[in-house]
């Protein structure tokens, strides 16, 4: 594993979810940004990509279940080749298929997603889809933490285990930040490690900006059991301007701001040592 | 012809087809029993999936294996899977056009004893205005079974809704259906009654109360609620003088409201009566007194006929 690779891919993915924010003047660039290291762990470095550009039957399935930090999995697909990157520039423009929120027939997307709390219950029907048919694939669902509020998660969390898919990984991104404040003020999602094991999982907490904890997270299988892994990740993550800033869910940058998150940007890519 | 509930018309069809197609999956909320769906469970064991008391959860689950090529049946009473699980059904199910099949059981008033809490009287109106979504309403077993094939053989999104009860036979074994094409059971050539679901038998009884008036009433069976044969709907503004819809279901959006969207664009339009359930809170009855209370009957059919006609 190349770590300086994926830390400078993850660098230049967050140049272009910025360029799509600042020219659109919409999108989710906070969480956009805090989650970009678990997508280029999964894109980059876990899941065999090819297959998925061919659509085939035995490739890995990702929900992006926070399906408003929509420009970064766009960003991903696009340096990976599922579309060109030129269609970036689309993003939530007229007509566009790069709405704010994952749509059905974009080159990789598997579902569409956009109302939080769906994506763990849409992974669990392909994860029972890979099993029922003895495909060796694995379903990775990408959830908020503030996501942990809608009750339909919980319903979720409770099949995934009385079904035993072990071929299923939930990942929180754990910005403790939503768009009205601090998760825990908005409603106190608490310890979710301890909850999702009460619930039987294996339950996993890492650093969701160090690959070298989030690989080995998002590699763990356990017999019969689903495998949750809490990203403790910071909201805005790349830029002082906006790290760890409620407002930055879904701030769109001034021309100063932009110049500033940018430098901020090229100065981490030049800082990844060689 | 027997006297037989859809549901189990349904689900003793569902099972004989997983028999050849092993791409058929049926997901159930604790309601096995209401679905009357066991016989699946016991002899598809492996392709049988309870979700208990979660439609949200179930309808999500569906879709995902949906999603890669299954033929999969979401089933539960249409209280909840048309209310609860409806932004499932939006997203998941229609908006993701995925191959998920909502099957909602004890529609309607079925379960009108449980009081308020469990009637489906607005299912049409919600599942109508999902773009993509296929909405269904058998009138008896033998239609069940025949839309329960089509469900099978298609691909795509759809809604189904039935009654609990044992109903009338309207049809003889092996009648064909089109889905999206209405089935005239009466000819008729004075008026139009537009029914659904188990109101279709009360419109035939109607219909026959109006012949002994020396009324002629042709009687269309709209067990496609969406999308709708338009052409059967211009074709009775034009054929005969005045429609009456019958539903059991909410005055609001239903059946009554997308035939007159047809009948008040149509080049001649017709006077109409919509019956169906008032905008309040129902009583609490069974489904036949609750039917005769709020006019879903054949008198009160006839009467509004006779009214439109004015004879």
């Amino acid at each position: 594993m190349n770590i300086r690779k994926l830390e400078k891919k993850a660098g230049q993915l967050r140049l272009d979810v910025l360029d799509m924010v600042f020219n659109s003047k919409a999108g989710h660039i906070g969480g956009s940004f805090s989650g970009m290291d678990i997508l280029v762990a999964l894109y980059y470095y876990l899941m065999d990509v090819g297959k998925i550009l061919r659509s085939d039957p035995d490739r890995d399935r990702f929900v992006l279940s926070k399906g408003h930090c929509a420009e970064a999995l766009y960003a991903v697909l696009a340096d990976q080749g599922f579309f060109t990157k030129d269609e970036l520039r689309t993003f939530t423009h007229f007509g566009t298929r790069l709405a704010e929120h994952p749509t059905r027939d974009i080159p990789g997307i598997e579902i569409a997603t956009g109302a939080l709390g769906h994506g763990l219950s849409v992974g669990i029907g392909m994860a029972l889809f890979l099993r029922a048919d003895r495909v060796p694939a694995h379903v990775y669902v990408l959830m908020g933490d503030g996501e942990q509020a809608e009750g339909s998660v919980w319903e979720a969390a409770m099949a995934a285990a009385k079904f035993g898919l072990a071929n299923l990984t939930a990942i929180i991104d754990r910005n403790r930040l939503q768009i009205s404040g601090c998760t825990e003020d908005v409603m106190p999602v608490g310890n979710l490690e301890e909850k999702y094991r009460a619930f039987g999982w294996q339950a996993l907490v890492c650093d969701g900006h160090d690959f070298s904890q989030l690989i080995p997270a998002l590699a763990t299988r356990v017999p019969d059991r689903p495998v949750v892994v809490i990203a403790e990740t910071i909201k805005g993550r790349g830029s002082k301007v906006m790290e760890n800033i409620a407002e930055w869910h879904h701030q769109i940058p001034t021309a100063t701001e932009y110049q500033t998150i940018k430098a901020d940007l090229e100065k981490m890519i030049q800082e990844v040592s060689p | 012809m027997s006297k037989v509930s859809c549901r189990k018309a349904f689900s003793a069809r569902l099972t004989e087809l997983a028999r050849e197609d092993q791409s058929i999956f049926v997901l159930a909320t604790d309601s096995r029993g209401s679905v009357t769906i066991g016989g699946f469970a016991a002899e598809h064991p492996d392709r049988f999936i309870e979700c208990g008391i979660a439609e949200q959860n179930a309808v999500a689950i569906a879709a995902g294996l949906a999603k890669s090529g299954k033929t999969v049946f979401v089933t539960g009473p249409a209280c909840f899977l048309a209310a609860r699980a409806f932004e499932q059904v939006k997203i998941d199910v229609a908006y993701n056009k995925t191959n998920v099949k909502v099957i909602g059981v004890s529609s309607g008033v079925s379960y009108g004893p449980l009081g308020g809490t469990h009637t489906s009287t607005h299912d049409y109106a919600g599942m109508r205005a999902l773009p993509n979504l296929t909405v269904l309403a058998p009138s008896d077993n033998v239609q069940a079974a025949s839309l329960t094939e089509y469900l099978v053989r298609t691909n795509g999104p759809a809604y189904m809704r039935m009654g609990r009860g044992d109903v009338e036979g309207i049809y003889r074994d092996g009648e064909q259906f089109n889905v999206g094409v209405a089935k005239e059971v009466n000819k008729g050539s004075d008026i139009t009654i537009i029914a659904c679901g188990e109101t279709v038998w009360h419109a035939l009884q109607a219909a026959g109360k109006l012949e002994k008036d020396a009324i002629s009433a042709r009687v269309l069976d709209m067990f496609t609620i969406k999308p709708l044969d338009e052409a059967a709907v211009r074709q009775a503004a034009r054929e005969t003088r005045a429609i009456i819809t019958l539903e059991e279901h909410s005055l609001f959006g239903g059946l009554g409201e997308a035939v007159a969207h047809i009948v008040v664009t149509s080049a001649t339009p017709v006077p109409m009566r919509i019956i169906g359930f008032p905008d309040e809170e129902l009583l609490v009855g069974r489904s036949a007194e609750l039917f005769a209370h709020y006019g879903l009957s054949a008198d009160n059919v006839v009467a509004a006929a006779k009214d439109l006609l004015e004879v």
